[in-house]
């Protein structure tokens, strides 16, 4: 039946004894949902850095990670961690409501990417070389909102959030300032810091100030999710992401994500009235 | 007329109508013993001369027979009959099965089309996976395929006779409403507006597919074809260079507006009608303008795409009240005076009436009382007269706000009695509340978005089926549904109308008074549209899809929080499942008028799966004959 198919081919569970897992006594399972091609947040390589990280918790736990792949996009944890395929997955922002989620573990920001032997070295959202710059913005981001706030809608040329990634793939951005085809990229960090690292012309990575009366911020907490409801292991990552923290940030200084300092705290629960709606056509 | 009911017989009218596309259109639409275009005709009224099943006889329906369309998901849109044979097409993977109607075999499939389609379109799909139904034209049957793909098959014979692609869902374009055939050809629109799709509709040669123009909904004016005389007659709706010059920067580029509704026809003005969606992003803050020509009513001369006019009814959208919703072509007299309107219920709550020879606004009235985004339209300017409070902007938490996203009505289209001069809508009776700037995350980046939480309208129920008088913007009646009516309607020359309910009730009432008169239980809930028809044996029938998934985002579909009465729509759901995994018993079902001309027949079920003969002694007091189908 092609819908079984179409299903089977979909969700790839890969089991993985990665290392010697059982010879070191892990028996049980780390079960993760991610995208297989996403880096540097993850593919079916094991390659990003949500993938080292999932294999360092896992250790922790005694337990191996096993994945099933799923595309991060709409309905990603309806089809995933919803529909019991998997326990955790690896990052949401800090109070994602589609999920549990655990004390963030990293918080990171937008940053202004530029070339570094370029005109265009931007370090503030006044800098004058702004105004004449063409500015690349994913759509929908929250750099859109400052973007209409310091009257620079008309220097954008916008990215889409939801891209193709068999053709196309979120770096995309970035290499187009390398090529000077715009002269500032305004991307979540964690983006920015893995792609600019394999350019063939030096950028340069610069987190955004805040900007004060903005209806959003431009630096979020990550945290991890797991199913609502299972406070359980909640509490359990949470132990084990207070007690890795070391390591954890090497990992992700490795990638180049770059990072705010400051406490990571995690947001209280919320209750509120109603069914929560997705987005309508 | 009654069609020859053989293949042979099909294949005959197939060659002979090859060269006169529009005149056999214009003739099939008005031939009540078929069903040939979603909209039953080309000014989707969706009301049949048909007048077997009466007021008082409608009580005698039964069920004839079943079709297990073996998909899951929700199944919008209805079923076609042409001839002897009935058309009927399924969520993702979009199949298509052509069914005999004729003689003992009745339901007998005659041929089967089974996409091959790539399963990650179903990520980018919006709302559940749905399509919405088929088109006939020239001998073939016209399908709109989720990844985008526009295909017509020889009707006789399911084989392929062209393919091509109309959206791309690389970039988040797909395809879930049904194609339009107009005179000689096929009118295919777009979804994906949460993507940045720039929304477009395209005209394709119905006989090769070729593309004979695409108009878009938002940019330079040559892109969204405007006719030299475009507004002409309301110059305050916007004329030249508003698809641009209501944007910031090159925010147009992915602006939305997409065109995922029912389309209507006027062949007398050669005038297409149809409605565009909300604009893209979806946070207004992100976006200040009108935002033009996302939320329009647009029509267009289907030879050339050229726009003749076109009206915004929800400028800078802040609510997502696409602008989709169809359009019925209706005659109505105003004032005394007879006019060509166009009539259509938007999202947003408000019922347009217009002049359809050049959009002029006649009658512009809430159709739920409770709606409270907007006073009232200003008739002078066309334009909204909003309550401030309820307006979605940066810091703010609107509570309490009426209609909810899915708005007062959403596709599920109304249907027109030129008797009763009434139109029969079903409505939702949803608000919410909506903080539009809490921060989502996909594919690692988090983007400003809107988390909207829904709940029942004042009152305590969730929908309702109305009777509208548009020339004088009132309900005539109403009937309150606990759920959000989500089926399309169907009425007929005997006065009597059907929709259907989320819990799976097919219901009649009396047009004129609302009277409910019969109901019938059908396994899962009724989100397609009715419709009606003349079988082979003179009998008339009706027929609808029933099916839907529940726990996407569909009013009641989340049994949580107030939403827990729906639980038992859920159990519906759930009692549909037969033991393969990933499977349920979606069905077509047809009702008889007459059960005396039921025991003549003998529709019997031909392979009936142990597991669902299960389900129905289970779940199902009066069990009747199924076929079962795996494709």
């Amino acid at each position: 039946m092609s819908f079984a198919m179409a299903f089977a081919l979909l969700v790839a569970v890969e089991v993985l004894f990665a290392g010697g897992a059982a010879a070191q006594g892990r028996t049980n399972q780390f079960r993760v949902c991610a995208d297989p091609n996403n880096l540097p947040y993850s593919n079916d390589k094991l390659e990003g850095f949500e993938n080292k990280l999932a294999e360092l918790i896992a250790k922790e736990l005694g337990a191996f990670p096993t994945y099933t792949w799923w595309p991060d996009r709409r309905g990603f944890i309806r089809n995933t961690l919803r529909a019991n395929l998997c326990d955790v997955v690896m990052g949401v922002p800090n109070g994602y409501d589609q999920v549990r989620w655990t004390r963030p573990y990293y918080r990171s920001t937008y940053v202004f990417v530029s070339a570094r032997n370029g005109g265009f070295r931007v370090r503030s959202w006044d800098d004058s070389a702004l105004r004449n710059a063409r500015i690349g913005v994913v759509a929908a981001t929250p750099p859109a909102d400052a973007m209409i706030k310091k009257g620079l809608i008309q220097n954008v040329v916008s990215y889409r959030l939801t891209i193709d990634y068999t053709t196309e793939y979120p770096g995309e951005i970035v290499d187009h300032v390398a090529a000077g085809k715009i002269d500032v990229a305004v991307i979540w960090g964690p983006v920015a810091g893995y792609f600019a690292k394999k350019q063939s012309v030096s950028l340069e990575v610069v987190p955004v100030p805040e900007i004060p009366g903005l209806s959003v911020p431009l630096s979020y907490e990550i945290s991890m999710g797991v199913r609502k409801g299972d406070r359980e292991r909640q509490t359990q990552l949470d132990e084990v992401l207070t007690r890795r923290e070391p390591e954890i940030r090497k990992i992700l200084e490795d990638y180049g994500v770059p990072l705010v300092e400051g406490p990571l705290v995690r947001k209280p629960d919320e209750v509120k009235r109603g069914v929560v709606g997705e987005r309508y056509q | 007329m009654r069609r020859s009911v053989s293949i042979a017989g099909l294949v005959l009218v197939v060659t002979s109508a090859v060269a006169y596309a529009n005149p056999e259109l214009l003739r099939l639409q008005t031939d009540d013993k078929q069903w040939v275009m979603p909209g039953k005709d080309y000014s989707a009224t969706r009301f049949s001369t048909l007048n077997q099943i009466t007021k008082d006889n409608v009580k005698n329906l039964r069920p004839a027979w079943t079709f297990s369309t073996g998909t899951l998901r929700g199944h919008e849109g209805a079923p076609l009959v042409v001839g002897s044979t009935m058309y009927v097409h399924t969520s993702f993977p979009n199949n298509v099965f052509a069914l005999e109607l004729n003689g003992p075999d009745v339901g007998r499939i005659k041929w089967r089309y089974l996409p091959k389609q790539d399963p990650s379109v179903q990520a980018v799909a919006c709302c559940d996976n749905v399509n919405r139904g088929l088109s006939y034209a020239d001998g073939k049957i016209f399908l709109s395929q989720l990844d985008g793909y526009l295909v017509a098959l020889d009707a006789a014979t399911g084989r392929e006779v062209w393919k091509v692609q109309n959206a791309d869902p690389k970039v988040g374009a797909t395809m879930t409403s049904a194609p339009h055939v107009m005179k000689d050809k096929v009118i295919a629109g777009v979804s994906g507006g949460e993507f940045g799709v720039r929304g477009h509709v395209t005209a394709y040669d119905i006989k090769t597919g070729q593309e004979v123009w695409r108009a878009y909904s938002m940019g330079p004016d040559e892109d969204v074809r405007l006719a030299d005389d475009f507004n002409a007659a309301n110059p305050h709706f916007g004329r030249q260079n508003q698809g641009v010059a209501t944007w910031q920067g090159d925010q147009w580029k992915t602006g939305g507006g997409t065109t995922w509704g029912w389309y209507a026809f006027d062949p007398s003005l050669n005038l297409m009608y149809y409605g565009t969606g909300n604009p893209s992003t979806w946070n207004p803050t992100q976006r200040p303008g009108d935002n033009k020509w996302s939320m329009t009513i647009f029509a267009r001369d289907v030879d050339t795409g050229k726009a003749k006019w076109g009206y915004q009814m929800t400028p800078w959208d802040a609510w997502d009240y696409d602008g989709v919703n169809e359009m019925i072509l209706a005659d109505l007299t105003i004032g005394g005076k007879p006019v060509k309107a166009v009539v259509h219920f938007d999202r947003n709550g408000f019922a347009y009436t217009l002049d359809r020879t050049n959009g002029t606004l006649l009658v512009a009235e809430k159709f739920d009382p409770d709606v409270n985004w907007a006073t009232h339209i200003d008739k002078q300017t066309g334009r909204p007269v909003e309550v401030a409070a309820m307006r979605t902007q940066a810091g703010t938490n609107s509570q309490g706000v009426c209609p909810a996203a899915l708005g007062s009505k959403d596709q599920q289209p109304a249907a027109y009695s030129p008797q009763t001069k009434l139109f029969y809508v079903p409505t939702n009776h949803v608000c919410m509340d909506y903080e539009p700037f809490e921060v989502k995350y996909t594919a690692g980046q988090p983007y400003v978005g809107a988390t909207l939480r829904m709940f029942p309208g004042p009152g305590g129920h969730m929908g309702a089926f109305i009777a509208w008088d548009a020339a004088n913007g009132k309900i005539v009646w109403s009937n309150k549904e606990q759920f959000s009516a989500w089926s399309g309607a169907l009425v007929t020359a005997s006065d009597v109308a059907f929709y259907g309910t989320l819990e799976g009730y097919l219901k009649a009432v009396d047009a004129k008074t609302g009277k409910e008169l019969w109901k019938f239980k059908t396994p899962s809930g009724i989100i397609g549209n009715p419709m009606t028809y003349i079988g082979p044996d003179g009998k008339q029938y009706v027929a609808v899809l029933s099916g839907v998934r529940l726990g996407g985002n569909r009013p009641g579909g989340r049994p949580r929080g107030r939403y827990r009465g729906a639980r038992r729509g859920r159990r519906v759901q759930e009692a549909g499942r037969i033991h393969q995994p990933g499977w349920r018993v979606d069905r077509v079902l047809t009702p008889l008028s007459d059960p005396r001309a039921r025991r003549g027949r003998r529709a019997r079920p031909r392979r009936a799966r142990a597991s669902a003969a299960v389900f129905w002694r289970k779940r199902c007091p009066s069990p009747w004959p199924s076929h079962s189908s795996s494709p």
